[in-house]
């Protein structure tokens, strides 16, 4: 591999990024930065080429248009030249079936240059490291879901690279591994290593990231801190009333009875109520209820990323959560 | 970067995970014996056969070796992902496959021996010109191997590499003058003989176990060296173009 210059201090710097398939936009146009230790977050609805982004910054699938530069080192002219500064795990497992944890972790990092000894030594921490010990010499075909990622995200990051590529770390996974996997990903982050992540689960993502990019249908529409992005709506007051079906056909009357507050329905049998100020949820309720409409429940919620999300993206996103959920499996 | 590290262990993973895998076995091994023992029964003038079938049975057992081998250590890995890591590693796409390959190269070469193996027990052989012979096997194994891989890398299911491959490997076996004389086909086929690598393959193995070759052993081995250039080239070219996307 070629030497490259570095020309800038960014770890990942983007600009004009783009990439068809057919017919399809998946990429149109991204830019971004992402600073030297900061943990950066990738959210977007499903399709909304947030894995399209991660394969052509490791170099996975090449651009259409737009440059790529990590560590200073362009990515476009010499797509392999940062492959030793990066560490990729995908969305899903893409170790060997056959293989045990440790042999598919000292194999991970032969791919790295690291010797027979430390290899070894860096597979036995890791194993250690993520509760797989015991399972170090069972065949990765046997482990479990959430084992399984496990090991794919040690095998991320069996070289130490400076950069790592998160593609949906949770998804699929028990709460244990979940949580446990995020504690990883938090200390790999103090540790000063660069973490671009993409998630479904908001929640994760307000936890872990220092600076947030949504991208919907290939085009980047915010960027910013947590504080930055929540702040708009933390001062909203917000209820979620859940009550029988029926409520849509409410929405004209509601509106015109309560012209001080917005509804929306996130999902169903969910009434989302903003306003400005203070919500009385009494007459609401004898509303609805007037309307032939039984009220389950009320109650206050505090804002958080998540109405920033539905926001931006304008759709549910614990509806998204639970339709990837049906797909990669409970979390 | 200690590349010869990645090398030697992404060779050392494809011969211990898939040399004993049920396609190797079977088309790799039981298929070259079997063709063996029909040819050796049809030629019907026994034992004194053996020389002007073994450079034949030879060159079957490395193509399809080889092959065979390919379509599970690339196809297979690409199909469930694990080939990605690979494309991952620091490593220039020459070096990456070029390991990815050794593994299917050693495999037919060794192939090539099992019959000659057998032949030694049976015949005298020591009027083969060993020193043309083991290049030549060699040079085969590579041929095969990324013809094997140009197959491998253009389909995305194993079943896809096997029964491509065979659309190449059945027809060579009549072309090639593995057990048939070129100079015997039909006039109109000729011209497709010489465009096949295996043809001069074995054409340099007849030459070295009982004389019978038609081109001097230098254009033999020259121009199998060209095919497992272009090939290899041909290869990357492709694995650029439909996995790199």
């Amino acid at each position: 591999m070629g030497p490259a210059k570095k020309i800038n201090n960014a770890a990942i710097e983007v600009r004009g990024l783009a990439k068809r398939f057919g017919e399809v936009q998946a990429v149109a146009g991204v830019d971004f930065k992402v600073l030297p230790g900061e943990l950066f977050g990738f959210l977007g609805p499903n399709g909304s080429g947030k894995t399209t982004t991660i394969n052509m910054l490791t170099g996975l699938a090449r651009p259409d248009a737009g440059a790529i530069r990590i560590e200073g080192i362009d990515c476009i002219k010499t797509p392999r030249a940062t492959q030793h500064l990066i560490g990729v795990v995908p969305d899903e497992s893409n170790l060997y079936p056959e293989l045990t944890g440790f042999d598919n972790l000292c194999f991970c990092a032969a791919l790295y240059g690291m010797g027979k000894t430390e290899r070894r030594a860096r597979a036995r921490e890791l194993l250690e490291a993520f509760d797989l010990a015991e399972a170090a010499d069972r065949r990765f075909a046997g482990y479990s879901k959430g084992m399984k990622r496990k090991l794919t995200i040690a095998a991320g990051i069996i070289h130490s690279p400076k950069i790592l590529f998160l593609d949906e770390p949770t998804t699929g996974i028990d709460v244990a591994s979940a949580r446990q996997s995020r504690q990883r990903v938090a200390k790999l982050h103090e540790n000063g290593t660069t973490i671009f992540l993409t998630t479904h689960y908001i929640e994760e993502a307000e936890r872990l990231c220092d600076r947030i990019a949504f991208i919907v249908s290939g085009r980047i529409v915010q960027i910013d801190t947590i504080a930055n992005l929540v702040q708009p709506v933390r001062e909203k007051h917000v209820v979620h009333i859940s009550c029988s079906n029926g409520f849509r056909d409410m929405l004209g009357g509601l509106t015109e009875a309560f012209p001080r507050l917005t509804f929306v329905t996130p999902e169903q049998g969910v009434v989302r109520v903003e306003a400005d100020g203070p919500i009385h949820v009494g007459p609401l309720v004898r509303f609805l209820e007037d309307q032939g409409i039984e009220v389950f429940e009320a109650r206050k919620i505090k804002p958080s990323l998540e109405d920033v999300f539905i926001k931006i993206t304008g759709l549910a996103a614990e509806v998204m959560r639970k339709e990837k959920e049906k797909r990669g499996g409970g979390r | 970067m200690k590349l010869w590290i990645a090398f030697w262990n992404i060779l050392l993973k494809d011969m211990r995970t898939y040399y004993l895998k049920p396609p190797n076995i079977s088309w790799g091994l039981v298929f070259p014996l079997a063709w063996t023992g029909m040819f050796f029964i049809k030629s019907g003038s026994g034992l004194g056969s053996i020389p002007a079938v073994l450079p034949g049975v030879v060159a079957v057992s490395i193509l399809f070796g080889t092959t065979s081998m390919l379509a599970v250590t690339v196809t297979f890995e690409k199909k469930n992902r694990s080939f990605e890591r690979l494309l991952l590693a620091p490593l220039p796409l020459e070096v990456l496959m070029l390991a990815k390959t050794s593994g299917a190269i050693l495999f037919g070469a060794a192939n090539a021996f099992v019959p000659v193996a057998m032949a030694a027990f049976l015949v005298d052989l020591s009027q083969v010109a060993w020193g043309v012979f083991v290049p030549a096997v060699f040079l085969i194994a590579v041929v095969s191997t990324f013809l094997g891989l140009t197959i491998a890398v253009a389909v995305s299911e194993v079943f896809e590499a096997q029964t491509f491959s065979n659309f190449f490997r059945f027809p060579m076996i009549f072309l090639c003058g593995l057990f048939f004389p070129i100079d015997k086909l039909p006039v109109f086929l000729k011209p497709l003989s010489y465009a096949l690598p295996l043809t001069y393959g074995a054409d340099v193995l007849h030459g070295a176990v009982h004389g019978g070759h038609v081109l001097p052993f230098s254009t033999d081995l020259a121009v199998l060296g060209a095919f497992c250039i272009g090939l290899f080239m041909l290869s990357l070219w492709n694995i650029k173009k439909r996995w790199i996307l």
